[in-house]
């Protein structure tokens, strides 16, 4: 058996390990983007941007600090969503009782701010960043090769994915999170500082974005437009999935990056634009998404 | 709870609101509101609808965070203070619409608001009281029929220790057989040392458990009435109620 309809088996495995990796980004990012929707009711759109801050402290840290990818994977993290936690409080805080319209403006503003900054200081060509000395070298499966720093890649992100999942899900931090997200001054009567949870879920879910910033560093380059590339495809993700759902983001971002993959393979034209079809689809049948629930 | 952590003198009102005035944005909802309850009493709030019953229960837990006036709790003043300091002081909110979460399951709902002082009711008493509520602990909150619901309202408010439950029309849209239940319920809570402060339109059903009652009109106290005075003042009420 040479070929799988016809594709040589090292392409078609080729491809959906990358659909995979996509398909990791896209799930950590649209997961952070439905937690702040839910609680903050607000469209993040400067998650893309807080995505690449996340890459760029990593390459600071290399660069001027000595500290390599493990703890970049640590402080990155931390550092932007201490940043996001600001932006929250100083801004995002006058505009919850408005229309989400207002929110994805101030947003969107936020990212061409950031990405401007990030190109002025340091240009549009990427800065490489290298893969940590543990995961370089790679495995053979016998049918395809299996570069190790991506494998870690999946994994990394499949963890960070349903640790989200049960503790929003499964556990008495999350009941809050969840009641919060239903009825926030019934909450906060209860004794619950709902603003300062509201802040610092905005920050884990900008954390979030940062942690997929650093392990992207190593296989697209360090770029000031890395986000606003990526962004677009997982607000597609998004609005198939269904806002505010946690699962469904999880699902749908690894699901649609195994289709991309595969149509990559079986009709590459429309690679690009596979998930935006999906999308305009998805919106015609069922437009709270597919793991939505419409109100 | 009534046994409370802090020194009060006795017979001192455990709740004192005085020239309250609370506004939802530019309209001004309340006029000049004063109510007292003392530790261990059961207080109705009666009056029309619309007559700003739930407004004053509001205003007193901070939801409605538009207010001027003095709100005394337990000697603390506490018309300046969001809604999560004054639960944390030992005052409960049980909604008119009962906010139950559709998240949650029931078991997730009851547990909900944190324990805000000790003395507060263990889940196996809870259970005792509303036995529904343990067999459908698995249940999403909002499968659980309309008295179910109501039942966990109140149920959840009692664990946290709060000595002050605001209750707004706990038998609204309710079958007889509930509401009778729920009677039963806010008797063996006064017999446990609850204060309590019930907002309602059933006068029936608020003459069979409170110490006092006061009668509100468009954002104002117009009359108070002690149980013992009950009858003497029966038509004056029904006038008020308009029943
Ligand atoms: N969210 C709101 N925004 C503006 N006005 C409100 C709001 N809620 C209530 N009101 C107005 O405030 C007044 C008092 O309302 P409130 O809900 O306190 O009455 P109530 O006595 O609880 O009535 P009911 O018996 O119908 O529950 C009413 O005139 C009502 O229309
Ligand atoms: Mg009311």
């Amino acid at each position: 058996m040479s070929t799988i309809f016809g594709i040589p088996p090292q392409a078609l495995f080729g491809q959906l390990l990358l659909g995979l990796i996509n398909g990791s980004f896209y799930a950590m990012l649209s997961l952070g983007l439905a937690v702040i929707f839910g609680l903050l009711n607000i469209i993040n759109f400067a998650h893309g941007a807080l995505y690449m801050m996340g890459a760029f402290v990593a390459w600071f840290l290399l660069q001027h600090l000595g500290l390599g990818y493990w703890w970049a994977l640590l402080l990155a993290p931390i550092a932007v969503g201490l940043v996001g936690m600001v932006f929250e409080r100083a801004m995002l805080r006058h505009l919850y009782k408005l229309d989400h319209l207002y929110g994805l403006l101030l947003t969107f503003g936020l990212a061409l701010i950031i990405e401007g900054l990030f190109r002025n200081g340091f240009g549009s060509s990427g800065q490489p960043y290298r893969i940590p000395a543990e995961l370089q070298g790679g495995t053979n499966l016998g049918f395809m090769f299996l570069p190790n720093y991506r494998a870690w890649v999946v994994v990394a992100s499949l963890v960070v994915c349903l640790a989200t999942w049960f503790m929003i899900e499964r556990t008495r931090l999350g009941a809050y999170l969840r009641a919060a997200t239903e009825n926030p001054a019934l909450v906060q009567a209860f004794g619950i500082n709902v603003p300062r949870m509201i802040t610092l879920t905005y920050g884990f879910g900008v954390a979030l974005a940062a942690f997929a910033g650093v392990l992207a560093a190593p296989i697209y380059q360090v770029n000031p437009l890395m986000g606003s590339n990526l962004i677009i495809v997982v607000f597609a993700v998004v609005v198939i999935g269904g806002m505010g759902s946690i699962m469904g983001s999880i699902v749908t971002g690894f699901a649609l990056g195994i289709v991309e993959g595969l149509t990559k393979v079986f009709y590459p034209e429309a690679s690009n634009t596979v998930i935006f079809v999906i999308m305009a689809t998805v919106l015609l049948i069922k437009p709270a998404g597919l793991f939505g629930r419409s109100n | 709870m009534a046994e409370a952590a802090r020194a009060m003198p006795a017979n001192a009102d455990m709740l004192a609101v005085a020239g309250l005035h609370a506004w939802y944005g530019e309209s001004h909802v309340l006029h000049g509101v004063d109510l007292s309850i003392r530790p261990g009493e059961v207080v109705t709030l009666l009056g029309r609808n619309g007559a700003g019953k739930t407004t004053t229960l509001k205003s007193i837990m901070g939801i409605l965070a538009k207010r001027t006036g003095s709100i005394v709790f337990e000697g603390v003043e506490t018309i300046g203070l969001p809604s999560n300091r004054i639960a944390r002081l030992g005052v409960a909110f049980c909604p008119e619409e009962r906010g139950i979460f559709a998240s949650l399951d029931v078991s997730e709902n009851l547990e909900l608001p944190p324990v805000v002082r000790p003395g507060g009711m263990t889940i196996a008493e809870i259970h005792v009281l509303f036995p529904n509520l343990k067999e459908r602990a698995r249940s999403q909150g909002t499968k659980l029929s309309g008295g179910e619901q109501q039942m966990l309202a109140i149920a959840r408010i009692l664990r946290t220790g709060a000595a002050l439950l605001l209750l707004d029309e706990p038998t609204e849209g309710l079958a007889p057989v509930i509401i009778e239940q729920i009677g039963a319920c806010i008797r063996q809570l006064k017999a446990k040392g609850f204060t309590i402060l019930l907002v309602e339109q059933n006068f029936r059903f608020a003459a069979t458990v409170a110490d006092r009652f006061y009668v509100m009109e468009h954002g104002r106290m117009i009359d108070h009435i002690v149980r013992s005075a009950l009858e003497a003042n029966r038509s004056k009420l029904h006038d008020y109620l308009g029943v």
